[in-house]
């Protein structure tokens, strides 16, 4: 990265430069439980979901009022998941069930809508206002690394449940029977139904833990980023720059796009980069994670993990 | 070109007939003509209004170009509409006019320019990636104009003074008169909607059509596919830029936002909302959805069991359900209702009941 004329700096020495990497990987895989959702949905049923986002700001929006009303966000997060997923079912049911032998552009235009449905149902219920959300007690200390820096247990917490989430969502694919038959229908669901499987069972099934995933992910970062208006957007489209580099359907690639974003966006904002007299970085910090999707698709069109298409 | 081969057939093509369909065309152009002469055209907003409608459709229409005749779905469309009118705020002097004839000119090229290297790149994906990619191209212009002090900021540019007209001396129109400016952008759709409607029926159009339709095919009849895609990548982005150097010139404003998703996302949503590849299919999107978000946003506040709820305020709302149901029910848009209602008319008198 540094230009010979350039001069890549930063004010980072070693323990600060270790917070950033423990940022960047918590970053990235909270990013990771958001976007697999979204690729799952799209690799399974052939859906594109540009209300997922707005599902992450559900979630939120939820462990902002379960955990006032139930006092704690330990009682939050189970009950928010119950009702996210019976949401995501409820929602498969009455709509997007109708979208999968349909064209793209209508997945598109019918999840646009729910995207405005959902901001202005947010704006009536919550308001518009931006809101805190306690952690909970036990979480709430740091460690400390050096007599100055410390690093919250909350977001180690945090990574280390997205973490035991991305096993648990590998084992059910790849060792389970309910995963063998999700693998199978995304390959031929014609095929899995005259076998006598139920091939709508198992697309609400995946749209709903997809919901799932995408509220708890909202739940996990409420305490965090705290809770405003338009937050879903805003990972929506990072989520889809994810879910591309990595190669839309796999599972893997979501990981991998999703730290790999964790870490060019994290150390975008802490780096310099000056050329030549011009400053670029923290500058176009921005820019970066575009132009890494930009690189990564010209270097190889389908993603990085994506199957190539003769 | 066989209808079933595209998987959705496309209104207008086998709706209605030309003359019937040029009928109409002239007689909607000689009465938006008209309009300002009548009582109903003596409302200065009534007249910008239309005037913005007319700036989007031609921004729709460029994107229907791209999505709905060669099947380029840009989700990055507002790159194109925002830089034309970054290049009027860059281009006018300080507190001055800039000369309208030579900066609409520096826009159109320079936009022309980003949509050559833009397509470039973008063209060698297809599907789903194409739309991404285009997306995150259009969001690094965003940030590169958003984040440095380049052309102010988040802030954007005022354009204080709107653009000069004068040419040899002889000042045609005053774009700082709300009609005057009426009447160059219904002149500039005028034009755009036929040389667009002429490019369809020429062979370029028809292979674009078959591009969309089945490119391996198109390319095994000899035909350089990459090139036509994009030539007609870079004649889309130049009217997008068009539309946005409009917008400029009516806000007086330049900022990010005239190159955000949002944008790219609602010009999208107005061709599909209209009706794809037919081009007025786009136009009737653009006014739908213009005039059904004021609609919504006019709508009353109610009192429900005591409690106040404003409906207008949360017109987002309503316009969601409007897209969804139109998403659910009319899936080739409002210009294939139309169509379809057209040609259930025409039968109906063909084949008169016994």
């Amino acid at each position: 990265m540094a230009a010979r004329q350039g001069r890549l700096g930063s004010q980072v020495d070693i323990p600060s430069f270790f917070i950033q990497i423990l940022n960047s990987i918590q970053y990235g895989l909270l990013l990771f439980l958001c976007a697999s959702g979204l690729t799952l949905v799209f690799g399974i049923m052939g859906v594109i979901n540009l209300a997922h986002g707005s599902l992450y700001m559900i979630g939120a929006y939820l462990a902002f009022s379960l955990s006032e009303h139930l006092g704690s966000l330990w009682l939050a997060l189970p009950v928010g998941v119950v009702l996210a997923v019976v949401f995501g079912a409820v929602l498969e049911w009455l709509l997007i069930e109708r979208l999968y032998k349909r064209e793209h552009l209508h997945q598109v235009l019918l999840t646009y809508g729910l995207i405005l449905v959902f901001e202005e149902l947010r704006s009536v219920i919550w308001g518009d206002d931006v809101h805190g959300v306690s952690m909970p007690p036990l979480l709430a200390a740091s460690i400390a690394l050096t007599d100055t820096l410390s690093y919250p247990v909350y977001r180690l917490w945090m990574s280390g449940v997205c973490l035991v989430l991305a096993l648990l969502m590998a084992w059910v694919l790849l060792r389970t029977r309910l995963g063998m038959i999700i693998r199978a229908g995304s390959v031929n669901s014609e095929m899995v139904q005259s076998l006598g499987i139920n091939i709508g069972v198992i697309h609400r099934i995946v749209f709903a833990a997809g919901v799932g995933l995408a509220a708890f992910a909202g739940m996990l970062a409420a305490p965090v980023s705290s809770v405003f208006p338009g937050m879903g957007n805003q990972v929506l489209i990072i989520c889809f720059v994810v879910v591309v580099i990595g190669g839309i359907g796999s599972l893997k690639g979501a990981l991998v796009g999703a730290i790999l974003i964790g870490v060019v966006d994290t150390f975008g904002k802490v780096l310099t980069l000056e050329i030549a007299g011009v400053k670029i970085l923290p500058e176009l910090a921005g820019m970066s994670i575009y132009l890494l999707m930009a690189v990564i698709l010209i270097w190889r069109p389908e993603g990085i993990f994506g199957k190539v298409r003769s | 070109m066989n209808a079933q081969l595209s998987g959705m057939e496309r209104p207008g093509r086998s709706g209605l007939a030309p003359a019937a369909s040029a009928a109409l065309l002239v007689i909607l152009v000689v009465a938006m003509a008209v309009l300002p002469l009548t009582p109903l055209g003596a409302d200065k907003f009534t007249i910008q209004l239309l005037t913005r409608i007319m700036i989007m459709a031609i921004l729709a229409m460029s994107l229907d170009l791209a999505m709905g005749v060669c099947g380029l779905v840009s989700f990055g469309h507002a790159a194109f509409f925002g830089l034309a009118g970054y290049v009027l705020a860059l281009v006018a002097p300080q507190g001055e006019a800039a000369g309208f004839w030579t900066s609409i000119a520096m826009a159109m090229a320079a936009t022309a320019v980003l949509a050559l290297v833009m397509g470039a790149l973008v063209l060698r994906t297809t599907g789903v990636y194409f739309i991404m990619v285009t997306l995150a191209l259009a969001q690094m212009l965003y940030f590169l104009f958003h984040d440095t002090k380049l052309a102010g900021g988040s802030d954007g540019i005022y354009i204080y003074v709107r653009p000069d007209a004068t040419l040899f001396g002889f000042r045609p129109f005053d774009l700082d008169n709300v009609q005057h400016l009426y009447y160059v952008v219904l002149v500039a759709l005028s034009l755009s909607y036929l040389l667009l409607r002429r490019v369809l029926s020429s062979l370029f159009g028809k292979v674009m059509s078959g591009i969309r339709i089945n490119e391996s095919r198109m390319q095994s009849l000899g035909y350089a596919t990459f090139r036509y895609k994009l030539v007609c990548f870079m004649l889309s982005g130049t009217f997008a830029g068009l539309a946005g150097y409009f917008a400029a010139v009516q806000f007086g404003v330049v900022n990010p936002d005239m190159l955000g998703w949002h944008l790219s996302g609602s010009a999208m949503m107005m061709v599909i909302l209209g009706g794809m590849g037919t081009l007025w299919g786009a136009v009737i999107g653009a006014a739908a959805m213009i005039l059904a978000e004021m609609g919504f946003q006019a709508l009353p506040a109610v009192t429900i069991n005591g409690s106040e709820f404003n409906l207008g305020k949360h017109w987002q709302l309503w316009m969601g359900s409007f897209i969804v149901l139109v998403a659910l029910y009319l899936p080739q848009g409002l210009g294939g209702a139309l169509s379809a209602l057209w040609r259930a008319l025409f039968a109906r008198k063909a084949a008169p009941r016994p």
